[in-house]
């Protein structure tokens, strides 16, 4: 009740951020509902819609063929004027992710190359849509796989713990757990309609209970609570004043370092997800500078933010890039390149195996590629997501099932997380 | 796609019951069928509406919506859009503006100059708003309700992304000339249309692509599939229309030289254009077919064959029973739909006429069944509050707001599959507490839609003129349940207005 009536308060216009203080949040979040340790271990997946040019993230400079397939918009050699940055002599990383290389360098990233979904599907909502359901040519699977795992880790699930950032809920979130979503991180704070104590009864009674929305209605509720708690933080607080003084760029940066304060401020944030779109790049990609290049640079910047911001807890956080395919290995008569299979997935956290690139890798050679297209699928996802879920999150063998139904029999050689 | 029960474990099963009763669906009662026809033909009833669609005769007024062009606009809604010069304007001189303007640009940004820049992005500002305006000002006041709930659909049907380069100048007309005057006609028409607009060449890169060795303006040519593909996947036969890379990528070829020319639509007014120059003249084989060489008539063929394609009829015939009927539509009802497409060689208005006859649309289950998007809950908030949106509404920024704060932002949507409309899509734990905002603003009359886009900050805020419940508890006459009445009935008036529009009923239609 104490809490309720701090909120009802802030929304008739005290207008003051009074902080609760870490201790006393503590105090409430591990005794209430028994999770603190439980979602000590955490997950942040971010998705790239529209299919990134992984042959472009991590490039294989050292690949003879690379540049006759893009001579255009390949990267030149490291050392070069533009070029890719060296991670292991064959790979280089594209320049725009200079931010990343202290974490490479601390082996807390790695990749895992010409990886993806076993299905061919070269239709971006389609493959998507088994990245998130991770049943890949299965298309009435009910929910998402980071909502199976929610369900399947020990702890009580709480509305927070599932966590989507953006103005809708994706398939990857949805299901029978609850889950909510958040427009953008720097709203999360902000009083609402609903915590003025009279339309919050007279809402109430029309959503308590009702068949179609209640429960949708009540999640809501319930996370807005939980995340005002956290976002009144005074370490949030602080946080804010240090933004007016060297404000970060919009986007995903600005985002991830609250996300970050969020994830340190209520420790029953678990899991989380962003979507960022915009790498359908078919024509006029840029090779170090351009339309990619401008794309995965706040991406770099806004994890590299992330890792930092999340202080002691990066150790305990991995974060997974992924996204549907590849494109092809051949720039399109366009300066572009066209849909493709293989890509590549980075790891990132205090587990990981890093200072690698990990996967079954033939070059790309015109003998090597897909199809006499793009990169061959040697990982699948799946088993990638396992091993985090598995090593990382400690699901049991039994619960990975069903999080992971009908998973492929070849499992990776490679550990790319750590016991 | 795939269904989730995620939010809507009971309406699951409503679902399924739906699909194992759709023999004999119950039919829904005469007295329920004005406000349902009024959900799905239009966007929500206004004041007077139920009533008056009752006197008129529901299938009477169906008929009347099929015929749009017999349905005159209301002169203070033709004036407005009489106003909005980005929007009438052609593609040409639209474009020339903005090119002009972005030549200015280049040449201040080389001179240290700010100036082109202001202009430039007030512009693109005008553009938007007006474009905006021009779709919210009909969607809420034009008679022609169907045809702007066919514009709603068939804009995210063949969506073009407002974002992207040139098609900011460019979307305004492609609704208008493209979209628009094929809404209730032939499919085979539409296709082509969108095909051949500029917005769409430069949207899906089809204007770019060249054959691999073609040498077109001096720049290396090359293949580019991106429209090949979304075309046969998103605009005619669907994902699981049996097509293959290698059609992709003939088709693909069959589209080389489809084009425009910047200068010469911003000059001359040119639109499509094909350029033999960047025609792949080799042989093709394109599902199954081998394709002779012919120029621009391959493209013209394939066009042929995708629209009416027994697969086309069926993957469209089941959206548009997706976006009238349910969200998981009852197969029967889309296969006569699919045999109406067949039988008459792709014709809308024919493909509607079955739909709405069935005994699937006009059933208990299907009222009430949809979860509003976020475009259509703003649109039918602001024709249930009676206000004329032509003569009431000065400012339409804070209603474009509210789509882009519930995440469908009016010609935002940056990927070619366009909008969802389902209840999976939209239906969220923030989406309904952000709904309720927009409701309790709007009820409180505290939306500053009256004020004009560039007034002083200083000029006085008018005062709110809030709704007035009652007249807006009868416009949602037959829309609001008995439960959902006597709850708000039960609180202070101040808030019922806002209860309405924000109650679990009008999230729905």
């Amino acid at each position: 009740m104490q809490r309720r009536d701090f909120l009802n308060a802030l929304a008739l216009g005290a207008g003051m951020v009074v902080p609760l203080g870490r201790g006393a949040w503590a105090a409430t979040a591990g005794a209430g509902t028994g999770t603190g340790d439980a979602t000590r271990r955490k997950l942040v997946v971010v998705m790239l819609r529209g299919a990134v040019d992984g042959l472009n993230v991590v490039a294989p400079v050292g690949d003879q063929n690379y540049l006759r397939l893009r001579p255009t918009i390949g990267l030149a050699a490291p050392g070069m004027d533009g070029g890719a940055l060296d991670l292991d002599g064959y790979f280089g990383l594209h320049p725009a992710l200079a931010g990343l290389q202290p974490l490479w360098q601390q082996q807390k990233l790695a990749f895992v190359h010409a990886s993806g979904s076993p299905d061919a599907t070269r239709s971006h909502f389609d493959a998507q849509d088994y990245m998130e359901s991770a049943t890949p040519g299965r298309k009435n699977t009910p929910d998402g796989w980071m909502n199976r795992l929610v369900a399947a880790l020990p702890g009580n699930a709480t509305p927070s713990r599932l966590l989507g950032i953006g103005p809708v809920l994706p398939r990857i979130l949805a299901g029978g757990a609850a889950a909510v979503n958040l427009p953008n991180v720097a709203g999360a704070g902000r009083a609402d309609v609903l915590d003025k104590p009279e339309m919050a009864a007279a809402f109430d009674r029309l959503y308590a209970d009702h068949p179609r929305f209640g429960r949708a209605y009540a999640e809501g509720r319930a996370a807005h609570r939980e995340v005002m708690d956290a976002a009144l933080n005074e370490e949030t607080a602080q946080m804010r004043a240090a933004d007016r003084g060297a404000p970060l760029p919009n986007g995903f940066p600005d985002d991830a370092a609250r996300l970050a304060a969020l994830m340190r401020n209520d420790p029953k944030i678990q899991l989380a997800f962003v979507a960022l779109g915009g790498w359908d790049t078919h024509a006029g990609q840029g090779a170090a500078g351009g339309q990619l290049a401008n794309r995965l640079a706040p991406l770099g910047q806004g994890l590299a933010v992330l890792a930092e911001r999340l202080g002691p807890l990066f150790d305990d956080t991995m974060m997974v890039v992924m996204s549907e395919f590849g494109r092809t290995a051949r720039e399109n008569g366009n300066g572009g390149t066209d849909h493709g299979h293989g890509n590549v997935m980075w790891l990132l956290g205090g587990k990981v195996n890093g200072g690698k690139v990990y996967g079954e890798w033939d070059g790309v050679g015109d003998a090597a590629l897909n199809e006499g297209r793009d990169l061959p699928v040697t990982t699948d996802f799946r088993s990638v997501l396992a091993q985090v879920a598995e090593r990382h999150l400690l699901l049991g063998d039994r619960k990975l099932v069903q999080v992971f139904p009908a998973m492929p029999q070849r499992m990776p050689s490679f550990q790319v997380v750590r016991a | 796609m795939s269904s989730r029960p995620s939010w809507v474990a009971p309406w699951a099963g409503a679902a399924l019951l739906l699909t194992l009763a759709q023999a004999q669906a119950a039919p829904l009662p005469p007295d329920r069928q004005a406000v349902h026809v009024l959900n799905r033909l239009a966007f929500g009833p206004r004041p007077g509406d139920v009533e008056r669609v009752t006197q008129m005769g529901v299938q009477r007024w169906i008929d009347a919506q099929l015929q749009p062009e017999a349905i005159a606009l209301p002169a203070a809604l033709a004036a407005r859009l009489d106003s909005l010069d980005t929007v009438k304007r052609s593609a040409g001189a639209s474009l020339a503006e903005y090119l002009a303007l972005r030549k200015e640009v280049r040449k201040d940004v080389h001179d240290g100059d700010e100036g082109a820049k202001q202009r430039r992005r007030e512009l693109e500002a005008r553009v938007a708003r007006e474009a905006a305006e021009a779709r919210l000002l009909r969607a809420v006041d034009s008679p022609r309700q169907l045809e702007e709930v066919m514009v709603d659909f068939w804009y995210n049907h063949f969506n073009v992304f407002a974002g992207k380069g040139i098609d900011r100048a460019l979307v305004a007309n492609y609704e208008n000339e493209a979209i628009r005057p094929h809404a209730l006609g032939s499919f085979r028409d539409l296709l082509g249309a969108t095909a051949r607009h500029p917005a769409m060449l430069f949207y899906l890169d089809n204007a770019v692509s060249s054959a691999p060795n073609a040498n077109a303006r001096g720049k290396a040519g090359g293949l580019n599939e991106n429209y090949a593909r979304e075309l046969m996947e998103l605009h005619t036969l669907g994902a699981d229309g049996g097509y293959t890379q290698r059609d992709v990528t003939e088709l693909a070829r069959m589209f080389t030289g489809w084009t425009f020319d910047q200068r010469r639509l911003a000059s001359g007014g040119e639109g499509f254009r094909f350029d033999p120059k960047r025609h792949d003249k080799g042989a093709k084989t394109w599902l199954g077919q081998e394709v002779a060489p012919a120029g621009q008539s391959e493209g013209e063929r394939a066009l042929d064959v995708l629209a009416l394609h027994p697969t086309t009829a069926r993957h469209v015939s089941r959206q548009l029973a997706q976006y009238f009927v349910s969200d998981d539509p009852p197969a029967a009802l889309v296969e006569r739909m699919t045999a109406t497409w067949r039988a008459t060689g792709g014709d809308i208005r024919a493909v509607l006429r079955t739909l709405f006859a069935s005994a699937e649309f006009m059933s208990l289950d299907a009222a009430g069944a949809k979860f509003k998007t976020p475009y259509r809950f703003v649109v039918s908030a602001v024709r249930a509050s009676g206000m004329p949106a032509a003569e009431a509404v000065v400012n339409v920024t804070p209603l474009v707001n509210a789509m882009s704060q519930l995440g469908m932002p009016l010609y935002g949507c940056q990927t070619p599959d366009g909008y969802k409309n389902t209840q999976d899509a939209w239906l969220n734990p923030d989406a309904l507490t952000r709904r309720i905002a927009f409701a309790t603003a709007l009820a409180g009359g505290r939306l500053p839609l009256a004020a004009a886009p560039a007034s002083l900050p200083a000029a006085p805020a008018p005062r709110p003129t809030p709704l007035d419940p009652a007249a807006l508890q009868t416009a949602l006459a037959g829309s609001v349940s008995r439960r959902t009445l006597d709850i708000v009935g039960q609180q202070p008036e101040k808030l019922r207005a806002a209860m309405l529009l924000g109650s679990p009923d009008f999230m729905q239609h």
